[in-house]
């Protein structure tokens, strides 16, 4: 396991490396330079060249990217362009609002897309496997905005059951109200890509034949799906949430905005109104490194979910 | 396994097959409708409503549903109905340009690196892997604001985030093929390897390819919207749904129906092509029914 975990990790750091290197590649091959974009089309050569100067674009590409690189491992990443506070302090004030509400959706995704998901698998082309496969294409067509926007309207506006402004104001009770309609919102659509796949790979193991080995055994029936059907689908399940990974993140953006809640959401479509480029670089990496920690972590719950892996 | 053993197995596996089909069917053609439906109204916009749809009308600003206006006026007395369906044409036609560039470049990136195989392909797929890897709204969203605003920005970040999957859905079958006999026929012939991949390797994979387009055509749609929506779409005046559900988000509390009207067409546009994909999928390949 500790091999595994070592080999895993190692790889990991390569593709961090490699995404890293992709976003230092998109951000230089575009045509349009940071400094005419920050100061518009009217600033003078000179003004753009000192700008350069300052953000260190006057160097060679070669270099520009050996210290970028340097930079973004080491966490010297900088000091905000707007605001003049260091970009790590800024991204790590906000970060436990993402991870948080990232959390509280996909535990609201696993707990309600996995059950729904296997119950349609079970009641294969009856009205329930119908009803749930049309809902969750419908949760799955929905922009994350669009729920959100609905959402508020109806708990919050017209219902008053949470507040329109999420304000985490020391107790407990305003911590969940202002949590609730965003984890949902993020939740059920993550349910929704939960549900299908996990209908999917249940029904390509319920007819595998040591299914029909347990249950001729006499294996109660619960502990055959829940148990030996369950456990040999959740390899798939597992890889199918990994890889949602990049549109929770996306939909995160987009409801923390509709919320108003503070996050990376929030920091990355400031940075990018106010053309704060040194934040801008450092939200690439924090989101890389995201990235690269849900890969190790997919791998860690492969290990978990089958222990064919542990040999390997 | 004999004959009586085949007409046994026969008709208990294919138990359901026809009312499937039927059932996947009908979603799907229930799908093609629903775009169909849109596609006129965003082509017959002018002809159907009698707003012009930058016309401002302030003395008329967020107004209720009536006879004049149907769905109301935003803040500056625009009509939302006649905004929405002009809307429709620009996410259409980005949606549908963005994947056309997308399926165009990842296709051929696909094609090449299964054909050619060895160090070429490992070193392109591995690109593609951490292209994938990456938040793709966020990767548009840099793009576009590094680029700015304009139709063909927008089309070309979408389509950057999109290239990946069609380079991976052409790959696979590419590799298939080309050790099949057919293949080695037409080199035998003399044939030129473009007209190898062009003539004979490409109409054999095309039909994934547009199953593969129309999913991805509705996440096109939902980044063109998701990215008006946080400010990096088409500049006003021009109506986009994302930008239409921004403004009308602004003022959900004087008339909800500024962001309820745009945000079901874009969710009826996304979810007749993911019900048309789907569907697309099953005939294309029985295989993947049950596969998301």
């Amino acid at each position: 396991m500790l091999v595994y975990l070592i080999r895993r990790t190692g790889l990991a750091l390569i593709t961090g490396l490699a995404v890293l290197t992709l976003v230092f590649c998109v951000v230089r091959i575009l045509p349009g330079k940071p400094s005419h974009v920050i100061l518009g089309d009217f600033a003078s050569q000179a003004a753009i060249d000192a700008l350069d100067k300052r953000i260190g674009l006057d160097r060679p590409i070669p270099v520009q990217y050996l210290d970028f690189m340097g930079k973004a491992v080491t966490g010297n990443w900088g000091v905000s362009m707007v605001t003049d506070r260091p970009v790590i302090a800024e991204i790590l004030s906000v970060l436990p609002w993402t991870l948080e509400l990232t959390l509280a959706a996909l535990l609201i995704g696993v707990a309600t897309g996995i059950p729904l998901g296997v119950l349609a698998a079970l009641k294969r082309n009856r009205a329930a496997d119908n009803v749930i496969r049309v809902v969750s294409l419908v949760g799955l067509s929905f922009p994350a905005f669009v729920s959100a926007v609905l959402l508020l309207l109806i708990f919050a506006i017209e219902l008053g059951w949470t507040p329109v402004i999420s304000a985490k104001t020391g107790s407990f009770k305003a911590w969940a109200q202002s949590l609730a309609l965003p984890a949902i919102n993020l939740g059920l659509i993550n349910a929704a890509y939960i549900t299908r796949v996990t209908r999917s790979a249940m029904l390509e193991v319920l007819h595998a034949d040591y299914i029909r080995t347990a249950r001729a055994k006499g294996v109660p029936w619960y502990a055959v799906v829940w148990r030996h059907a369950l456990g040999n689908a959740m390899l798939p399940i597992v890889t199918v949430i990994g890889l949602f990974l990049g549109i929770l993140i996306g939909n995160s953006v987009l409801t923390e905005i509709v919320f108003n809640r503070p996050g990376l959401g929030k920091l990355i479509v400031g940075a990018l109104s106010q053309r704060d480029y040194t934040m801008l670089q450092g939200l690439m990496v924090i989101y890389t490194l995201l990235v690269v920690a849900v890969n190790v972590l997919t791998d860690l719950v492969y290990g978990l979910v089958d222990p064919r892996v542990e040999i390997r | 396994m004999s004959i009586e053993a085949v007409a046994a197995v026969r008709p208990a596996d294919r138990a359901g097959r026809p009312m499937d089909a039927f059932r996947s069917n009908k979603l799907a053609a229930l799908g093609l409708l629903l775009l169909a439906s849109i596609m006129a109204l965003a082509a017959l916009a002018p002809l159907i409503s009698w707003h012009d749809p930058a016309i401002q009308d302030v003395v008329h600003k967020l107004g209720r549903p009536s006879l004049s206006h149907i769905f109301g006026t935003d803040e500056f007395g625009r009509d939302i109905w006649a905004r929405t369906i002009f809307g429709a044409r620009v996410s259409l036609m980005i949606g549908f340009a963005s994947t056309a560039l997308a399926v165009l470049i990842g296709s051929c990136i696909g094609i090449l690196a299964g054909w050619y195989g060895g160090r070429l392909d490992t070193f392109v797929m591995q690109v593609m892997d951490v292209l994938l890897a990456f938040p793709s709204l966020i990767l548009g969203m840099i793009v576009v604001a590094m680029l700015g605003p304009s139709v063909s920005n927008i089309v070309l970040a979408i389509a950057l985030t999109s290239i990946p999957p069609f380079a991976r859905i052409a790959r696979a079958p590419t590799i298939a093929i080309k050790s099949r006999d057919f293949v080695d026929a037409c080199r035998s012939f003399g044939f030129s390897t473009p007209r190898i991949l062009l003539g004979h390797v490409l109409p054999n994979i095309v039909a994934e390819i547009l199953v593969m387009a129309a999913l991805w055509l509705a996440n096109a749609i939902r980044t063109e919207a998701s990215l008006a929506f946080v400010g990096l779409g088409l500049k006003p005046p021009i109506a986009t749904w994302g930008g239409m559900i921004r403004e009308g988000f602004d003022n959900i509390l004087d008339n909800p129906w500024l962001a309820l009207v745009p945000g079901t067409a874009v969710l009826v546009v996304i979810f007749a092509l993911n019900l048309l994909g789907d569907g697309l999928r099953d005939a294309v390949d029985p295989r993947l029914k049950d596969a998301t």
